[in-house]
């Protein structure tokens, strides 16, 4: 079931790649992820899925070096990222966290801002380029309205986006979120999902840990499936998803279509048993 | 409560901007430390002092008593005002404050211990006061790792009382041991900068100086860190260096003030409290507030210390206390206290 995955050879050959070699993460004593190898295909949107306790949001933080590795090496343009000053990482790759805060009152500007930080030297102040990139993360993310408004005035969405507005103000080709729909309606998962299908167009490269398989498939290029801290299966959703690997990964059977508006499979006829 | 926030933002821009507003207030404050006092001599003697004319009398009592006592004060107010702001961006805690967590509390112990052993240099009681600090936000810091307490405000206050209530018992305990180093002592520890000499401030000053270049040093990674600990580090931030930086400036900071005026409970409360007040969420604006209003809020205590039982004083502390305990109160009664 599992497919080789090839780069695709586009343009984006160039930028920095993400790749990790025979990475181990544990949480404490307890091996979470066991030699894995993974590269982030340069330019698309990869989709780690997987059922609760898979390691998919700890394989996310060992990505973006939040994570120490127990083994192995996580390669940011073939140089270990634990080797690399972590401003100069941040310079190349920004990180969603899931438990981000903002203190009371901060503004949607306020937070952007500090996307500024890796570029900004111990004295340097805020100059006419930052404020440049500043204005254009709000546009990107359609913030311009919300600017001045503290964050916890805003919606899930639009509170989402500001905080992806800040990694776009941080400039950096890759781009890591550890599920950055979680806790949103409908309406707001499309929002924030569209924005960074709107990103990887710009030719960012991207990562996401997402909880929900169809939007995974609807919205990634790239499809990483896990399930006891292993890879099961990798590559584009429509080539890899099938019945048989659902019920790997959830223990769930059902039937595969595929959208008639775009292709992309969805999941029908869920149930437990056969 | 949206409503509220929506429109607090458009307004606080609209009003003067509070830094040059709290400077003039600090001006304001030192001149009056200068110009009022216990004593017999007036404010128009005193401005005929500063003005280069006055009696001999008074030109010792403005230059030699209230030009020190002035200084020593606006050290004392940077220092505590500075150390409780950096100590509630570190805890997200709008309740962390040097004197109620038990900082001041481990400060005063250290120095009594080392009056006791017969130490009496200025530099010795400030290295001093300065590892007892240590000791105390160390212990501060072990408390907030331990799972309810950070999440929760009252209670970190209520264990930082705790550990501040014994060490003021074992503090007593030792004056009884030595009935000419508690004549010291008992003045001391209620809190107060009556009779401190420009010596006394010089020999803090190197530690401050330190503690201030740490927190130029410290103050952005301290604010990013207020987005989260992994976002922090998506930033370029290491939170651990962060979190030590923070610690050792607390304890240089609290020891000096502690070494100069005793343990002042509340300073390191109320200023951060109104500066934030004023400056919004970040921390780098609360600081820069924290540095005129600092210094003005203790010279206006002292000034009162002076004048309001004339010609007998107060100690600082009781006033910083009758200042400090209805900020308290206000924040822990407004229902909800706020997060950092």
């Amino acid at each position: 079931m599992s497919q080789p995955h090839a780069l695709p050879a586009n343009d984006h050959s160039e930028q920095p790649g993400l790749a990790v070699q025979a990475l181990s993460l544990a949480h404490g004593r307890h091996p979470v992820i066991d030699a894995l190898d993974l590269e982030l295909p340069p330019g698309k949107v990869t989709a780690i899925v997987g059922p609760n306790g898979c390691g998919k949001s700890t394989l996310l933080n060992g990505l973006a070096r939040v994570h120490a590795p127990a083994g192995g090496a996580v390669l940011l343009d073939g140089r270990d990222i634990h080797t690399l000053p972590s401003r100069e990482v941040a310079r190349q790759l920004a990180l969603l966290p899931q438990d981000n805060t903002a203190p009371e009152g901060l503004t949607v500007t306020d937070l952007i801002r500090f996307g500024r930080q890796p570029h900004q030297g111990f004295l340097r102040r805020w100059t006419e380029q930052d404020q440049a990139i500043l204005d254009q993360a709000l546009a990107a993310a359609d913030l311009d309205d919300l600017a001045d408004r503290p964050l916890d005035t805003l919606s899930g969405g639009q509170r989402q986006r500001a905080w992806i507005a800040m990694s776009i103000a941080q400039q950096t080709p890759l781009l890591l979120l550890d599920e950055p729909t979680s806790a949103l309606d409908l309406g707001h998962q499309i929002e924030v999902f569209e924005l960074i299908r709107q990103l990887a167009g710009q030719g960012k490269t991207i990562a996401m840990v997402v909880h929900d398989l169809v939007s995974a498939c609807r919205y990634a290029d790239h499809l990483v499936a896990m399930a006891d801290g292993q890879i099961l299966a990798r590559g584009a959703p429509s080539d890899i998803l099938d019945p048989a690997l659902i019920h790997h990964l959830y223990g769930v059977h059902c039937d595969i279509l595929q959208d008639p508006a775009d292709g992309t499979p969805v999941l029908v006829n869920l149930r437990k048993s056969l | 409560m949206t409503d509220y926030a929506c429109q607090r933002t458009p307004e606080s821009r609209a009003l003067v901007p509070p830094l040059p507003v709290a400077v003039f207030f600090a001006l304001a404050a030192a001149m009056a430390s200068l110009l009022w006092g216990a004593g017999p001599v007036g404010p128009l003697e005193a401005w005929q002092v500063l003005t280069g004319s006055g009696g001999d009398e008074a030109r010792f009592v403005v230059m030699e008593l209230r030009l020190p006592r002035m200084a020593t004060a606006m050290a004392t107010g940077l220092a505590l005002a500075v150390a409780g702001a950096l100590l509630q961006a570190l805890t997200r805690n709008p309740l962390a404050e040097p004197g109620l967590l038990g900082v001041s509390g481990g400060s005063a112990f250290a120095v009594t211990l080392a009056i006791l052993l017969g130490a009496s240099s200025a530099t010795m009681t400030t290295l001093v006061a300065q590892a007892g600090a240590l000791a105390g936000c160390s212990l501060v810091m072990l408390a907030t790792r331990s799972r309810g307490l950070a999440a929760d405000p009252v209670r970190l206050v209520l264990a930082g009382a705790t550990v501040t209530g014994l060490l003021l018992s074992l503090t007593s305990v030792m004056m009884l041991a030595d009935q000419r180093a508690a004549d010291e002592i008992r003045f001391w520890i209620t809190g107060s900068i009556a009779g401190t000499s420009l010596a006394d401030l010089v020999a803090v000053l190197p530690s401050m100086a330190l503690a201030g270049v740490l927190v130029v040093i410290v103050a952005s990674p301290l604010a990013a860190l207020s987005l989260g600990e992994r976002a922090a580090m998506g930033l370029g931030h290491r939170p651990g260096r962060i979190r030590a930086l923070v610690v050792v400036s607390v304890a240089l900071l609290v020891g000096g003030a502690t070494a100069l005026a005793g343990p002042l409970v509340f300073a390191g409360l109320v200023v951060p409290f109104i500066a934030r007040a004023l400056a919004g969420p970040d921390i780098r604006k609360t600081l820069r507030l924290c540095l005129p209003i600092g210094p003005g809020m203790i010279l206006v205590a002292d000034t009162l210390a002076r004048v309001i039982g004339a010609p007998a004083e107060l100690p600082l502390g009781v006033i910083t206390a009758m200042l400090g305990a209805p900020v308290l109160l206000i924040i822990v009664r407004s229902g909800r206290i706020p997060t950092l």
